[in-house]
């Protein structure tokens, strides 16, 4: 695996590797502590995010590499009106793989075409985001036990949020997958899912504009924040961003063994007196993300079948 | 009208009406130093009207745009005044450099020398998608 761009880049086999090799890392995490070593991850954030660039970063540390890089654009030689392709070529001199996070769309595709390491996207603008949906599978996969056979609500900012579109994509290859979208309809998602994806394949989905209306029927409920970078109006992030929060009261008549998933950050869509219910994952997902990225970064680095002597 | 029979060189029939002109600088016609004759709103049987181009030159045509611009537009090959070949056109899976993505948000909006590369995504649909950020091509 030499570039990891889009979640749909992976077979299934390829992800059900990367979960059981996550799998053995909790297990045991001192056995891969050395398993990097000599190795360097370079985290290029032309813009910033503080907790994914630190999973990565955790990572690569975890492992016994090293990391280097910088945490917004104005730290790096696009400012001077560098290219994509130009930095990333010479980033990959200096290390043995990169995880990059860019404003625009396609960047890492772009990147890819001249990194000389393996290149990992850590994200571009509202497009994909593969390693957060790695990690949505892990949580999921350790806590149902199973990826097939679910019904997955994805609630809030369905239009630009990158995780839904990415996690969409790559539950829609298990089998008996049901999708309900709760959204309103200025955040719906986008046709283009529903057309060439959803309808394409004859997946079951449904699209309603309320939590309490659908919450008995959901094995996972999947938050998302809707993001004030997004939009181009402040007005409609004002009048929008309110809309979805989840309280106990709405979980009222869901199912005990419900699972509730955030990518976080959180600002308010899910209230803090659902923090210590048995449902909440949300801070789970951020601790399976640093074990999926240790998967990963050993896998692309061809050291899968490593561990510490 | 009378326009002459031309005897080496390409027509492009059955272009749908008010097309033409989009079609002649899509293949870069006018950069051509031979006689194009563009007819425009021609009565047609099947289409009502149609427009029609007369290239007096053998040049490699484009195909992938002209299937692009209008998989119905027919391509037949002249040579010595006569017909002797006709091609289909169908839509291509891929094309370079005819449009330009319009989401702000797209790598291509801000690194000027990307090729603007589009895949097809819906052949039934002509659905056209940017190969970078995915965003749909909206025609006019």
């Amino acid at each position: 695996m030499k570039y990891l761009i889009d979640p749909m880049d992976l077979s299934v086999e390829e992800i059900d590797n990367l979960i059981s090799l996550a799998q053995d890392i909790i297990k045991d995490p001192t056995k891969y502590q050395n398993v990097c070593q000599n190795k360097i991850l370079a985290t290029l954030f032309f813009e910033p995010s503080t907790r994914t660039r630190l999973s990565f970063e955790s990572a690569m540390l975890s492992l016994g590499g090293k990391v280097l890089g910088f945490s917004n654009a104005s730290s790096s030689s696009s400012t001077k009106g560098e290219s994509v392709t130009d930095t990333i070529w010479t980033v990959s001199c200096y290390s043995d793989i990169i995880a990059m996070r860019h404003p625009k769309e396609g960047a890492p595709l772009v990147a890819s075409r001249r990194s000389k390491v393996p290149l990992i996207n850590a994200g571009d603008g509202g497009h994909n985001h593969p390693t957060q949906t790695l990690t949505d599978l892990l949580t999921i996969q350790r806590e149902k036990g199973r990826l097939d056979n679910l019904t997955i609500g994805f609630c809030g900012d369905l239009k630009f949020g990158r995780t839904v579109h990415s996690l969409l994509k790559a539950m829609s290859r298990y089998e008996n997958v049901k999708f309900v979208f709760i959204s309103p309809k200025e955040l719906n998602i986008p046709e283009y899912l529903k057309k060439d994806l959803l309808e394409a394949r004859n997946l079951d989905y449904k699209e309603v504009n309320k939590i309490e209306d659908v919450i008995d029927e959901l094995d996972i409920i999947y938050m998302t924040r809707v993001q004030k970078e997004r939009f181009f109006n402040e007005q409609d992030y004002i009048r929008l961003k309110d809309t979805y929060i989840l309280d106990l009261k709405k979980l009222e008549n869901s199912k005990n063994d419900l699972i509730i998933m955030h990518p976080l950050p959180r600002v308010n869509e899910i209230a803090t007196e659902v923090d210590d219910d048995p449902r909440a994952k949300y801070f789970d997902q951020v601790q399976n993300g640093r074990y999926m990225r240790m998967a990963l970064i050993m896998t692309m680095l061809g050291l899968q079948n490593e561990v510490s002597k | 009208m009378k326009i002459d029979s031309i005897i080496n060189g390409i027509v492009l029939d059955h272009i749908t009406a008010g097309k033409a002109m989009k079609v002649y600088e899509a293949l870069g016609l006018d950069n051509l130093d031979c006689s194009v004759a563009i007819i425009k709103n021609v009565k047609s049987n099947k289409m009502g009207k149609k427009d029609i181009l007369k290239i007096d030159n053998d040049f490699e045509i484009d195909l992938d745009v002209l299937g692009y611009l209008d998989p119905h537009i027919t391509v037949s090959i002249i040579k010595d005044g006569k017909t002797v070949e006709k091609k289909k056109l169908q839509l291509p899976k891929k094309i370079i450099n005819i449009e330009k993505c319009k989401n702000p948000r797209c790598i291509t909006s801000v690194e000027d020398d990307l090729d603007q590369v589009f895949y097809l995504a819906n052949e039934e649909e002509h659905i056209y998608r940017c190969m970078y950020c995915e965003s749909r091509i909206s025609k006019d």
